[in-house]
C-alpha cells in the first residue's frame, strides 16, 4: 500500500511538470517580451533590459523553465508580471469564491442528480423516467453560460428574486447575502452535472439490475426496497463517486464561463484574465493550481478504490 | 405445461431465425428506427443541415436580405409602415414579422445570422471531431495492440493530458495562436478531445486482440497491418461512430463557449458563440440577440445527444433497455 502511494504521488509530481512544462511552451509560442509589456510604451531600451535582467528573461528559454518549477516546489510561485501582486496571494484571493460556487453546485447537483438517476432507474419507461431524462437531457446540451444569462434575465431582472450578479464573501456580508447572491449561479452548474449524473446512475442501476447476483437477491425474497439500496444502488454509486472526485476538483480549478457570466472573480476569471494579458506567472500559476486539484483528485479516487475493492491494490 | 415450454422455444428458435436474416449492421439500422426520439433528432440535423448548407442561397432569396448588411439607419416595412431597425437610443428590432428573431445591435437579421453561424458551428465541430478521431484512434489502436513500452509510454502521455485543465489549455492555445481563424479553433478541438478516444480504443483492443478470431487471424499468417485494419477496426466502428456523435456535441459547446469568451471565431463571422457574447450586455434590454442563437446550440446538442443515446443502444443492445428523452 505504502510502495502504491509512494508511486502514485511520484507520478503526481511528473504530471505536475508535464503540466506546468506545457503551459511554459504555449506562452512562449508568441513572440511578445514581457519586460517590454510591464516597462510601458516609451520605456527606453536600457530600462527594457533591466526589467528583462530582474525577471530572468535574458536566460535561456530551459533555464527560466527549470528556475519556475524548482521556485514552484518550494512555494515561490513569483509576481504577477501585470499587477506586480504575489500570484499566490492573488490565488489565495480568488479561490474562496471559487470554492463557495464549486462547494454549493455540488450540493445541488447531487440533490438533484441522484434521486432523478434513481427515480428513473426503478421505474424505466414510465411517464416519470421520461421527465427525468428529458430534463437531464436539457442539462446536459444546454450552454452553461447561456443557461446563466437566461436566468439572471428572468429570475434576476424580471422577477427580481436575486441579485444581477456580483458575489458577497460569507465573512463580510454572512451566510444569507452569500448563499443569495450564489443560488443562480449554483443551479446554474449544477443543471450539466445534474444531468450527467442522473444519465450515468440510471444506465448503471439498470445494467447492475441485470446481474445474477441482483436476482438471487430478488429470488430469495428481499422487499424491492432493499434490493435496490442494499444492492443495486451501493454498487452503482461507485462510479458515480470516481466521477464526483473528477469533477469537483476540475470545478475548484475555476469554472471560466460561469464565473464570466454571474461576475464572480475567482480562479477562472484570474487564468482567464492572465491569458489574455500574456501574464506568464500568473496563467503558470493558475493552470498549476488547477492541475493539482486535478492530480490529488485521482490520486484520493485511487485509494478510496484500493480501500473499497481489494483485488486493486494487488494489480498495481 | 409441457406444451407451452415447446411452444416458447419453437418461437424463440423462429425469431433467431428471423433476426439472422439481417446482418448485424442491418438490424442496427432497424433498431436505431425504432427509436422514434433517434429519428426526430436525426430529422432535425438533417434540416440544420441543409439549411446551413444553403444559408446564402435561403438568406438572400428566401429572406431576401444579407447576414452581413447593417441596417443602422435603415428602416423597413412592418404592416405597411416605415419602423427604424436601430431605434434612436440604440436598442434594436425585437421579434417582428419582418425580422422574425428580431435583428441585432447593428440591425443585422438574427435569423440569417443564426444560419451562418450553423454553417460555421457544424464546419469547425465536425473537423474537430474528424481529427480527434484520427489522434484518439491512432494512439488506442497502437497502445492496445502493441501493448508494453508503446502502451505505457502513450497511456501515460494520455493520462497526463487529461490532468491539462481543459478550458484552460483551449483558451491559451487560441489566444496564442493566431485568433479567429477557423483552421486553429478546429485544431484545438481536435487536441483536447482525443485523449477520450483514445482510452476507449486502448480498452477495446486489448479485450479484442485475445479474443479467438484474431488468434486464427494471426495462425493463419495475417500481417499486423492485416489484423489492425481488416480484424479490429472493424470491430471497432460502432464506439467510434458513437464517440463520434457525442463528440460533435461537445464541440459545438466547446467552440461556443471559445467563441463566447472572445478567443474562437471572431466576428464578423457569426458563430452562435460570438452572437451570444455580443447579445450578453444588453441581455436586459435586448434579450432576443442571445436568447436565439442559445436555442440552437441547444436544440444541436440535444438532437446529437439523441442520436447518439440512439446508436448506442441500436449498436450494443445488450447494455440498454430503452431510453426514453
Amino acid at each position: 500500500m505504502t510502495v502504491h502511494l509512494l508511486r502514485r504521488l511520484g507520478w503526481s509530481v511528473l504530471v505536475l511538470a508535464f503540466v506546468s512544462t506545457l503551459t511554459f511552451m504555449i506562452f512562449f509560442a508568441i513572440p511578445t517580451n514581457p519586460a517590454a509589456l510591464i516597462a510601458g510604451k516609451y520605456a527606453s531600451k536600457e530600462t527594457i533590459a533591466k526589467i528583462e535582467k530582474d525577471l530572468g528573461l535574458d536566460r535561456p528559454k530551459p533555464v527560466q523553465l527549470v528556475r519556475f518549477l524548482t521556485h514552484a516546489a518550494i512555494g515561490d510561485w513569483g509576481y504577477s508580471y501585470a499587477s506586480q501582486q504575489p500570484v499566490l496571494g492573488a490565488i489565495r484571493e480568488a479561490f474562496p469564491r471559487t470554492l463557495s460556487l464549486a462547494f454549493g453546485a455540488t450540493v445541488v447537483w447531487l440533490l438533484l442528480g441522484i434521486p432523478l438517476g434513481v427515480l428513473s432507474a426503478v421505474k424505466p419507461n414510465s411517464l416519470w423516467d421520461g421527465f427525468a431524462m428529458a430534463f437531464a437531457l436539457f442539462g446536459i446540451s444546454a450552454p452553461a453560460y447561456w443557461t446563466g444569462l437566461v436566468f439572471l434575465r428572468v429570475f434576476a431582472d424580471q422577477l427580481g428574486w436575486f441579485p444581477l450578479g456580483d458575489y458577497q464573501a460569507i465573512g463580510e456580508a454572512g451566510v444569507l447575502a452569500w448563499a443569495h447572491h450564489l443560488v443562480l449561479p449554483w443551479i446554474t452548474l449544477a443543471l450539466l452535472y445534474a444531468g450527467w449524473y442522473a444519465r450515468m446512475l440510471r444506465s448503471h442501476m439498470l445494467e447492475i439490475g441485470r446481474l445474477d447476483y441482483v436476482r438471487t437477491a430478488r429470488a430469495k425474497g428481499l422487499s424491492p426496497r432493499a434490493v435496490v439500496g442494499r444492492h443495486v444502488l451501493r454498487n452503482a454509486l461507485l462510479p458515480i463517486v470516481t466521477m464526483l472526485g473528477a469533477d469537483v476538483a476540475y470545478l475548484l480549478g475555476g469554472a471560466v464561463l460561469t464565473e464570466s457570466v454571474y461576475g464572480i472573480p475567482g480562479i477562472g476569471g484570474l487564468a482567464w484574465r492572465a491569458i489574455r494579458q500574456r501574464d506568464l506567472p500568473m496563467v503558470m500559476g493558475t493552470v498549476l493550481f488547477a492541475a493539482v486539484f486535478i492530480v490529488a483528485a485521482n490520486v484520493i479516487v485511487d485509494l478510496v478504490y484500493a480501500w473499497l475493492d481489494p483485488r486493486i491494490q494487488q494489480e498495481a | 405445461m409441457s406444451a407451452t415450454a415447446t411452444d416458447t422455444v419453437t418461437f424463440a428458435a423462429g425469431e433467431r431465425n428471423a433476426v439472422a436474416e439481417f446482418s448485424p449492421w442491418r438490424a442496427a439500422t432497424l433498431r436505431f428506427f425504432s427509436d422514434p426520439w433517434a429519428v426526430a433528432g436525426l430529422a432535425f440535423l438533417l434540416v440544420l443541415a441543409l439549411l446551413a448548407l444553403a444559408a446564402p442561397w435561403v438568406v438572400e432569396r428566401g429572406l431576401r436580405r444579407s447576414a452581413f448588411d447593417l441596417h443602422m439607419t435603415g428602416t423597413v416595412a412592418i404592416g405597411g409602415r416605415e419602423v427604424e431597425v436601430v431605434s434612436g437610443d440604440g436598442l434594436p428590432l425585437g421579434p417582428n414579422p419582418h425580422f422574425w428573431l428580431g435583428a441585432d445591435l447593428l440591425g443585422r437579421d438574427l435569423l440569417s445570422r443564426l444560419l451562418y453561424g450553423a454553417r460555421v458551428s457544424m464546419f469547425v465541430s465536425l473537423l474537430g471531431t474528424a481529427l480527434a478521431m484520427v489522434l484518439g484512434l491512432g494512439a488506442g489502436l497502437l497502445a492496445g495492440y502493441y501493448r508494453g513500452a508503446v502502451d505505457t509510454a502513450i497511456s501515460r502521455f494520455t493520462d497526463a493530458m487529461m490532468a491539462v485543465p481543459i478550458l484552460l489549455l483551449a483558451i491559451a492555445l487560441a489566444s496564442v495562436m493566431r485568433q479567429g481563424s477557423v483552421w486553429i479553433v478546429i485544431l484545438i478541438l481536435g487536441l483536447v478531445n482525443w485523449t477520450y478516444l483514445a482510452r476507449i480504443i486502448r480498452a477495446e483492443v486489448l479485450s479484442l486482440r485475445e479474443r479467438d478470431f484474431i488468434e486464427a487471424a494471426r495462425a493463419l499468417g495475417a500481417s499486423d497491418r492485416a489484423l489492425l485494419v481488416r480484424h479490429l477496426l472493424p470491430n471497432l466502428l460502432g464506439s467510434l461512430i458513437v464517440f463520434a456523435t457525442l463528440s460533435v456535441a461537445g464541440n459545438i459547446l466547446l467552440e461556443s463557449a471559445l467563441s463566447f469568451l472572445g478567443v474562437g471565431i471572431r466576428p464578423p463571422t457569426p458563430s452562435w458563440g460570438n452572437m451570444i457574447e455580443e447579445g450578453m450586455p444588453f441581455y436586459t434590454v435586448a434579450w432576443w440577440i442571445m436568447l436565439f442563437p442559445g436555442v440552437a446550440i441547444l436544440l444541436t446538442v440535444v438532437s446529437l445527444n439523441l442520436v447518439g443515446d440512439g446508436l448506442r443502444a441500436a449498436l450494443a443492445p445488450a447494455g440498454e433497455s430503452g431510453r426514453s428523452g
